[in-house]
């Protein structure tokens, strides 16, 4: 077997790390959030509901779905991206319902975040933890 | 509200005939004297719904030994929760004597004695005989496999399923759910289900492509003037746990959301009684009946465990039945008025010398069976010592395993899955390529020899102690920590992921494992592609043959703290 790092970490066994999320990203996420809020600071939860698996079958490809009924937008961050911009969904008023579904690449064990923004120009947000992991052992 | 709760400590009243010596000095007649089949069954029929629950049998159509956990450490909430508890403090918790059948049955205290006294468990003529006496009280009976069914000795391998699924339908099996099924490939998933006289249940296995579901989540059963719901959970983590791509166009996953608007649909569908067959590990079952609402009993199956009364949650009861044959769970429920108002449980425990085999059953098993018997008979050699694998770290069987490895395949470390399936071999017994492939068969055998660093052993060991040890049952696996050989190190269960694993050193020298440094490795059970190397049975039939004789007492490689 040629000797990759993703081969030897596949070994029936294999995983990658957990890194902290480094200074410099979180700097990044900050500043994407403030972006699409304008500085406020979001109210956590209510009314806002991000579905992620808990642990990822496929890092490249990550389906995440999320709804705010009443919603104006709803913006989507990966903190442990590279560029933490995900997507942001904007609603008008003939939307039938403010939900949405997409697939996103996570390059490692990270949170996701959701911020809603609602009619009332208010901010809504939450995070769920998507574990990107190697091969397992299952009993 | 659940009025009347009642705990039938499975026929193990038995204990009290015996004594507690604890010391298994009694001989195997006052044992075996000891134990009824018709004490065994005893049951007071309860309310107007019956379900029988098997789970995890892993292929394993005759009688075993099987050696429960003596370690099976909780994290978070679970913690010292059962099925968190073992050895005296399992018995303890549920007044159980030591040295009694039940003991022997659920525990690993003086295991090897209380074997020889009560011998094997399990053998699916034994199961037909219960479930058989368990429709002839309750004719409406709904009998249920949690999965784990088709895999796990050499005739499901060389049939690749075949003779457990003849088996189970023979049994009367009315739905099922799944995990090492899959490891056949989806072509032979699909072409078995195909010609299942019973569905195949999955809420949470999806087209990977369209995120659809791809199974039936549900089926209705109208029993006693009720209308109940079954719905199966299959095991999330199918492609991460085991080789994603022999079933690439699913998808799994917890599912928590569709798992609640499933049951909202049965229920709006008129069932008075919501079950869930699950495959998702107990801890992650205990979570789930505390975050979706309107399910009644989850039969909880995945990590084998073996629960002696049922755990409550809310309104919702969990039962934990066990594996490998060695009991069979009969719940009677009263349903009334569309609510589950009270119920009866046994975790019945099947003694294979006191329960008669069903002979139409027993035929079937020696059918399947007989081109093979030649083969499965094979004598590898002796083992001296008790050859385990269930328990959290290393057992004597892994060891053998791993001591294997190291020898046939020329490396410094061996790895090897901390799968939960596997019995157990007594001291004095001989070894037979059976007993080696009930503790090796798979699809994905082969057994490699790489190359790895200091760091990436670690990251590794941290990763799959992450998909234990995490206190969130919903970032667990079910499984047990990866085996290894040659190394030893440290582990605090409780600190957070990357920083689990401690003191990586070489057993044979001492020497700290260096990052930057290449050691040799040896494993199995490879969930890439392009594995290469010989089967693991046959490197390890090949160590023992050399050995002759095997002793191995278990390993002081693994320091545990944080439990």
């Amino acid at each position: 077997m040629e000797l990759t790092r993703r081969n030897t970490l596949a070994l029936g066994i294999g995983g990658l790390a957990l890194a902290a999320l480094p200074a410099a990203a979180a700097a990044a996420l900050e500043e994407a959030m403030a972006a699409f809020t304008g500085g406020a600071q979001p109210a956590e939860g209510g009314g806002l509901i991000l579905t992620a698996p808990e642990i990822a079958e496929n890092g490249n490809t990550v389906p995440v779905s999320v709804s705010a009924p009443g919603a104006e937008a709803i913006a989507l961050f990966a903190a442990g991206n590279p560029e933490p911009e995900v997507a942001t969904f904007t609603f008008g008023p003939a939307a039938g319902s403010q939900s949405a579904s997409t697939r996103i690449r996570l390059a490692q064990t990270q949170d996701v975040h959701a911020i809603a923004r609602m009619a009332d120009g208010s901010f809504v947000q939450t995070r769920a933890v998507v574990k990107v992991t190697i091969g397992g052992c299952g009993g | 509200m659940i009025s009347r709760r009642e705990f039938i400590q499975a026929g193990f009243a038995a204990s009290a005939l015996l004594g507690a010596s604890g010391h298994g000095r009694w001989g195997r007649l006052a044992a075996q004297q000891a134990l009824s089949q018709d004490q065994l069954l005893e049951f007071r029929d309860f309310g107007n719904v019956t379900l029988i629950h098997v789970t995890d049998i892993h292929a394993q159509m005759k009688p075993v030994w099987f050696r429960e956990p003596s370690v099976n450490l909780g994290v978070g909430e679970a913690r010292g929760q059962p099925p968190h508890l073992t050895g005296r403090a399992f018995l303890d918790h549920f007044g159980i004597a030591p040295g009694s059948p039940g003991a022997y049955a659920m525990s690993s205290e003086d295991f090897a004695a209380l074997a020889r006294g009560y011998g094997r468990m399990g053998g699916l003529d034994r199961v037909a005989t219960v479930v058989k006496a368990i429709r002839a009280a309750r004719p409406g009976a709904i009998l249920l496999d949690g999965g784990d069914t088709w895999h796990g000795s050499w005739t499901a391998l060389q049939t690749r399923g075949r003779d457990m699924v003849e088996a189970m339908n023979l049994l009367g099996v009315e739905a099922m759910t799944s995990h090492w099924e899959w490891t056949y490939g989806a072509g032979r998933v699909e072409e078995i289900v195909a010609g299942l006289p019973f569905p195949f249940l999955g809420a949470n296995i999806f087209d990977a492509e369209w995120d659809e579901p791809a199974f039936d989540a549900w089926t209705m059963f109208e029993r006693g003037g009720t209308a109940v719901a079954v719905i199966g959970q299959a095991f999330p983590y199918m492609p991460i746990a085991n080789p994603g791509w022999m079933f690439p166009d699913y998808s799994f996953g917890i599912r928590q959301e569709r798992m609640q608007a499933v049951v909202d649909e049965a229920r709006a569908a008129g069932a008075g009684l919501v079950v869930c067959l699950s495959h998702n590990g107990f801890d992650t079952d205990r979570k789930m009946a505390a975050q979706v609402a309107g399910i009644d009993v989850i039969l909880s199956g995945h990590t084998h465990d073996a629960i002696p009364e049922p755990v409550q949650v809310g309104n919702t009861i969990l039962i934990a039945s066990g594996s490998n044959g060695k009991f069979v769970s009969r719940v009677d429920l009263e349903v009334q008025d569309g609510r589950m108002t009270g119920y009866r449980h046994k975790l019945i425990p099947v003694f294979a010398d006191a329960i008669a085999p069903d002979g139409e059953m027993a035929e079937l098993i020696a059918a399947q069976r007989a081109p093979y018997e030649a083969e499965l008979a094979e004598v590898l050699g002796q083992t001296e010592s008790l050859l385990y694998r269930r328990g959290n770290f290393n057992g004597t069987w892994d060891d053998v395993i791993c001591d294997a490895i190291r020898a046939e395949r020329d490396v410094e470390i061996a790895l090897s899955p901390g799968v939960r399936w596997g019995p157990t071999l007594l001291p004095g017994d001989p070894v037979t390529f059976e007993d080696l492939l009930n503790a090796t068969s798979m699809t994905y055998g082969r057994c490699y020899r790489s190359e790895m660093t200091g760091r990436q052993l670690k990251l590794v060991m941290e990763d799959v102690a992450d998909n234990i040890f995490n206190a969130d049952p919903y970032y667990q696996q079910g499984g047990d920590m990866v085996r290894v050989g040659g190394l030893s190190y440290e582990i605090d269960i409780s600190a957070p992921m990357g920083e689990r694993i401690g003191k990586l050193a070489l057993t044979d020298t001492g020497a700290a494992l260096e990052p930057d440094r290449s050691y040799t490795v040896g494993g199995w059970a490879s969930v890439s592609q392009d594995t290469e190397g010989p089967q693991i049975w046959d490197v390890v039939a090949d160590h023992i043959r050399g050995l002759g004789t095997i002793r191995r007492e278990p390993s002081d490689t693994v320091t545990v703290t944080g439990a």
